[in-house]
């Protein structure tokens, strides 16, 4: 027999209001991430340099959005705002992603780049929440990491192959990297509720121990595929916890005008 | 005591009757197969079936949960049917049964050669000529739960189900 709690059941034994703000504070920091993120990766549907990748993006674009609904899924339950309002109708100076994944593609190395540093955050965020006292996080965590294995896969040994092969592939990996490098910082952000989810036990590890996790074991592919490690991006930073992801491009305008176009057409639509 | 013996013997029935439902994507394989129901109840005629989602963001999920509605509400007894989807344990391919293998592999799908965490290699075994000399070619393929490999003795491209 199953044990589950109901976000109703779960919301009536948690009174402490704090604990819901961070929580969700949080889920709409994952769920804004896997939501953008899986969107980019969408776009190379047609565009990508091989057939292999137009199939392998089309999956992950699935899996990455798949994720963004179940985090959506559990704000909705402690706010009671309805999954399609979350995703399609908040404007994009209350998304909680971080700038990266909101940048437009780039050509294939901005890409694999992306792709590879992403992955290897997410999968230490998701480690990071399998102890979860949230329940349905520690659950769904358990899940996304099995199917994050095969994207971290397809992201280290396109990120290694394309440096391995030098000339123009290394060069354009080492032209994202220079790029991609001082946005990396706010990705790590929790914001203003990470003393609240870490003392609630919500997540186990800080932004600064899941960032030098992430660094140690980027470095180590990096290393490995004769690539040069610059200096940590947040080294010599001040740490800006209220105003992390909170700041955002017009790409993400852009972005959230494509998302949601379809959906603007008539709100009601039943799918 | 009769209505009574009814209720006790419906949760089976439905259980039975969750045979009939076939996954939209591999139409070889139930759900029941595929080890995609976590459990079956029943009270006053209303039956919930709990289903464990096989990759998160599947987009067959509500056809099948759609299914699994019609095929409950024609059996016997019951009045009304619910689905709910469970992640209280991840499903793997670990939990499909042996049926369930032997059919992917009619179907021209490679089954998983072991679980996720005891995967050294994606190694898959022919689903043709059953050799296993065989190479990746895509780790992704047509549908997220899928490889797509090659095969080196009878020269075959096929699919084959990702360890998970």
């Amino acid at each position: 027999m199953t044990r589950s709690v109901t976000y109703a059941q779960f919301v009536a034994k948690t009174t402490d209001d704090r604990y819901i703000a961070a929580l969700t504070s949080f889920l709409c920091q994952a769920a804004d991430d896997e939501l953008v993120m899986g969107h980019r990766e969408s776009e190379w549907l047609g565009m990508a340099p091989e057939i292999e990748e137009d199939v392998a993006f089309g999956s992950i674009s699935q899996d990455e959005v798949g994720h963004a609904v179940y985090y959506y899924n559990l704000v909705s339950g402690l706010t009671g705002e309805p999954v399609e309002l979350l995703a399609y109708e908040r404007p994009h100076d209350v998304r909680r992603n971080a700038v990266l994944v909101e940048r437009g593609n780039g050509d294939w190395a901005y890409t694999v780049v992306r792709h590879f540093f992403y992955d290897e955050f997410d999968h230490l965020r998701l480690t990071a929440l399998t102890h979860s006292s949230y329940e349905p996080l520690r659950q769904g965590a358990a899940k996304m990491l099995r199917e994050e294995y095969y994207h971290r896969l397809h992201a280290q040994t396109w990120f290694t192959r394309l440096a391995q092969a030098g000339g123009e592939a290394k060069e354009r990996i080492e032209r994202a990297i220079a790029t991609q490098w001082p946005d990396l910082p706010e990705l790590f952000m929790f914001g203003e509720a990470e003393q609240d989810l870490l003392a609630n036990g919500i997540i186990s590890l800080s932004g600064r121990e899941v960032r030098e996790a992430w660094f140690e074991n980027v470095s180590r592919v990096m290393r490995g595929a004769g690539l040069i490690v610059p200096p940590a991006p947040w080294l010599g930073e001040q740490n800006g916890g209220s105003e992390a992801r909170a700041v955002h491009t017009d790409a993400l305008k852009e972005l959230l005008g494509t998302l949601s176009e379809v959906y603007d057409l008539d709100k009601t639509a039943v799918w | 005591m009769m209505k009574r013996v009814q209720e006790e013997a419906l949760a089976p029935e439905v259980e039975r009757a969750l045979y009939d439902v076939f996954d939209p994507e591999i139409p070889a394989l139930s759900i029941m197969d595929l080890g995609m129901v976590r459990s079956v109840t029943s009270a006053d005629g209303h039956a919930l079936v709990q289903l464990m989602p096989t990759f998160m963001g599947c987009p067959a999920l509500s056809i099948i949960r759609r299914n699994v509605i019609d095929r409950v509400l024609a059996v016997e007894g019951v009045t009304s049917a619910d689905v709910e989807f469970v992640y209280d344990e991840p499903w793997t391919t670990e939990r499909m049964t042996e049926t369930a293998k032997v059919r992917l592999r009619e179907f021209g799908i490679a089954p998983p050669a072991c679980g996720l965490l005891q995967m050294n290699s994606l190694t898959a075994e022919c689903p043709y000529c059953r050799s296993s000399h065989t190479r990746l070619d895509s780790l992704f393929g047509p549908t997220a739960c899928r490889s797509v490999f090659y095969c080196e003795d009878c020269h075959q491209p096929f699919e084959a189900m990702k360890p998970v």
